[in-house]
């Protein structure tokens, strides 16, 4: 794969892996680098060898909930941690808490109100075209006035003080046991390390998010202690190990569809003692299957009911019905003035400059520069339908001009981002591999909370750039140090 | 006209079901062309009812009955005094901004075909486009119940051009839409004028937003502007929004539903139309 110029997070710009140039070493990298530098080939072969067996025996814990398919760890996994000083991760903390505050605000706005629609800032048929754009939220204010409670914000670094976002989750993003494991795993594999470097503790992520999801219990108010469970597809989605994980280190019920039922417009949970109320539910399951009463009316893993339920506030899910327009790709295009709109501030986080063709200067630069930009269409996924421009034939790129042309709202533009690198152990020793990042912000009625970390997905391929677990995508420990 | 419906809906299983529950939506709200004087919703069986009121602003009810149940039967009686507007609504209880009614649906999506005839008979005025709509899908469909059920599409109702109100209203949808005029599904009754006052459905029609005239309710099943003989209950995009009863249920087995409507005007008496109770059966999943 051809190779991109990017900014490698240990060595800076500058220097490459061949060099082995101290001098050359980023701050934050200086004890990993030694640690590298202490550990023969034959040390990393046998600590991978042990991680691997670790991840090996969490697997049979998990095998226990479900399917014997869970107990393959399908994700591969890196020993050597990515490192972010206390100093950038501040930066980002800042920047993601505000960018998941403008997304609430956004959300209780075009539920409500809709001022951003009536200043003009984004089309309102763009909102309320959507099929994202659930109606039977509007008008509708969850408990505690919350809609994405659990966000997951992808970021990509290409220098030393650039980073973008470059998609924002708000259904149910997935990931979070990757980012808890990893680091058992690490501090198991070389404690040694932890006392050399002073690491941010990721360990308090159930805890926060119990904590945030106790905050907006509608039965708050009355003072009893809120029965939250976690509601999943069942053990046939591909997360299920998480969800699992998850209930079991926030100790709280796994249930699915079937274990919960409305009566009355309130919500139960089938146990051996009796039906008991259930206040929250964090729910992995996705708006279109969790009432067939209301949605798809052939869902069998939902809960009839359920949208009554949630309508009287006697119930809160997690996240919100109806966040799933927040993370549309044309609505990510206008995040920058959807920042300033509802917080006065400016982004502190840079979205991925993205062309909107459907702005007739916007299309003419995209028209003018195909041969380096990518352009996806606007409700596009799984890269469908998309132009890499660098990787295109000339014959491709005017046959995709065409198109442009044709029909340019259903297009946006951004360009091709040379993805941090981060030093990754392969066969063939420690190497450059891209990576991102998703930090996991979690939002209660009480405010923000954010644990110092994230998960770190890196491409085990040289030169790839896509770092998707289906893709051969592994992952990282991420560690934010203080220095 | 004083409008009286007595209707019933009765849903009859093999077995004992538990964890049964229905969300109703048999229930009209009043708009300045129709006044509810009184409307009562009876059920056999022992349980909870609870009002609430959907995305569109219809008025829903859940019922809740105690404890397993075989039958589940509804009655619904009430009487309304509607005034001839010939189909223009006013006063009307809107929650919803009209531009999410072009939105198109799973039940409304336009094949090539019906953009043809989008293009056909657009003629750029949204009155006149919806009245040529009206008249082509009366001349062209023929009514049919035993074609289409409840799941079918707009598109295949109008490839097959025949149907049961409910395509008729999916197939106008779909054209409006595709003009870019914002259209709604209705489901109500309606007094029939040849004098059968018993029927088995509730009726389902269309409204289009007209500029300068507002929402304007079309009947492309009988070719006409909605009338006084017209009891508006429920709107949304589309038959699915507007459903009277949507239920679900554990174990029961084999479910049998009888629907029995009859609508008139007060003072008009069963005649030589008058059919027997119909009965409707659909398995459901």
């Amino acid at each position: 794969m051809q190779a991109i110029p990017a900014f490698d997070e240990m060595f800076g710009s500058g220097e490459g892996y061949d060099s082995r140039s101290p001098a050359g070493v980023t701050h934050a990298y200086r004890a990993i680098r030694q640690w590298l530098a202490d550990s023969p080939p034959e040390l990393m072969a046998a600590r991978r060898a042990q991680a691997e067996l670790f991840f090996r025996r969490i697997g049979i814990t998990f095998a226990v909930y479900g399917d014997a398919q869970a107990t393959e760890r399908l994700i591969p996994f890196d020993i050597v941690p990515r490192i972010i000083t206390r100093t950038e991760w501040t930066r980002l903390e800042k920047g993601l808490t505000q960018r998941v505050r403008a997304l609430n605000l956004f959300l209780a706005d075009i539920y409500g109100a809709q001022e951003i629609l009536k200043a003009g800032i984004l089309p309102a048929e763009l909102v309320l075209m959507n099929p994202a754009y659930c109606l039977h939220m509007v008008g509708r204010t969850p408990p505690g006035g919350v809609w994405v409670h659990i966000a997951g914000i992808d970021l990509v670094r290409t220098g030393s003080d650039d980073f973008y976002v470059l998609e924002d989750n708000a259904r149910t993003p997935s990931g979070v046991s990757y980012m808890l494991e990893n680091r058992e795993v690490m501090l198991k594999l070389v404690p040694e390390l932890f006392d050399q470097v002073k690491v941010a503790p990721v360990e308090t992520y159930p805890e926060k998010l119990l904590e945030t999801l106790a905050s907006v219990s509608p039965r708050k108010q009355r003072g009893s202690n809120p029965t939250c469970v976690l509601l999943t597809p069942g053990q046939f989605n591909s997360a299920f190990y998480e969800h699992s994980f998850l209930a079991d280190k926030l100790g709280i019920e796994l249930v699915e569809g079937s274990d919960l039922f409305v009566r009355d417009d309130i919500v139960f949970m089938r146990t051996t003692e009796g039906p008991q109320r259930v206040d929250v539910i964090y729910r992995r399951l996705d708006d279109d299957f969790i009432d067939p009463l209301v949605f798809n009316p052939t869902s069998m893993l939902g809960v009839p009911g359920l949208m009554a339920a949630y309508a009287a506030g006697n119930v809160t899910l997690a996240n919100a019905v109806g966040t799933g327009i927040a993370d549309d790709k044309a609505i990510y295009s206008y995040m920058p003035e959807i920042v300033r709109f509802y917080t006065g501030e400016e982004p502190i986080l840079a979205n991925v400059p993205t062309w909107r063709c459907r702005e007739p200067e916007a299309l003419m630069y995209v028209l003018d520069h195909l041969p380096e930009l990518v352009v996806k269409e606007v409700d596009g996924s799984g890269g469908y339908g998309m132009l890499v421009g660098p990787h295109a034939s000339k014959t491709t790129i005017a046959a995709f001009a065409a198109k442009l042309k044709a029909n340019p709202e259903k297009f946006i533009a951004q360009p091709t981002l040379a993805l941090s690198t981060c030093p990754t152990a392969t066969d063939g020793g420690v190497a450059a591999r891209h990576v991102d990042l998703r930090p996991f912000v979690l939002t209660g009625a009480d405010g923000v909370r954010i644990v110092p970390g994230g998960l770190t997905r890196v491409a085990m391929t040289a030169g790839s750039l896509v770092v998707n677990s289906s893709q051969g995508g592994g992952t990282k420990d991420t560690w934010i140090i203080d220095g | 006209m004083r409008i009286r419906v007595d209707y019933s809906t009765i849903y009859e299983y093999a077995q004992a079901a538990s964890d049964v529950l229905q969300l109703l939506r048999v229930q009209p709200a009043g708009h300045d062309g129709q006044h509810v004087v009184h409307w009562r919703i009876d059920t056999e069986v022992d349980g909870h009812l609870r009002r609430g009121e959907d995305a569109f602003g219809n008025i829903t009810h859940m019922f809740y009955p105690d404890g397993p149940v075989q039958r589940v039967a509804l009655h619904v009686t009430g009487e309304v005094d509607t005034i001839e507007s010939h189909g223009v609504l006013t006063g009307s209880y809107e929650r919803l901004p009209p531009t999410v009614y072009l939105r198109q649906t799973e039940l409304t999506q336009p094949d090539d075909a019906i953009k043809q005839l989008a293009r056909q008979l657009d003629v750029g005025d949204a009155l006149a486009s919806c009245h040529r709509l009206t008249g082509l899908l009366y001349d062209s469909m023929t009514f049919d119940a035993d074609v289409t059920h409840a799941h079918s599409d707009a598109a295949h109702a109008f490839a097959i051009r025949a149907g049961v109100c409910q395509d008729y209203a999916h197939v106008f949808l779909s054209v409006a839409r595709c003009m870019g005029i914002p259209a709604r599904y209705v489901s109500g009754h309606l007094v029939r004028a040849d004098g059968f006052i018993t029927q088995p459905a509730a009726h389902a029609w269309a409204e289009a937003l007209i500029p300068d005239l507002g929402w304007v309710a079309f009947d492309p099943t009988n070719g006409m502007c909605a009338t006084e003989a017209y009891l508006r209950v429920a709107v949304g995009l589309d038959y699915r929004d507007c459903a009277p009863v949507r239920g679900a249920r554990r174990g029961g087995g084999m479910e049998t539903m009888n629907v029995a409507v009859t609508t008139q005007a007060t003072g008009q008496h069963p005649g030589l139309g008058e059919l027997g109770s119909q009965t409707q059966v659909q398995s459901q999943s």
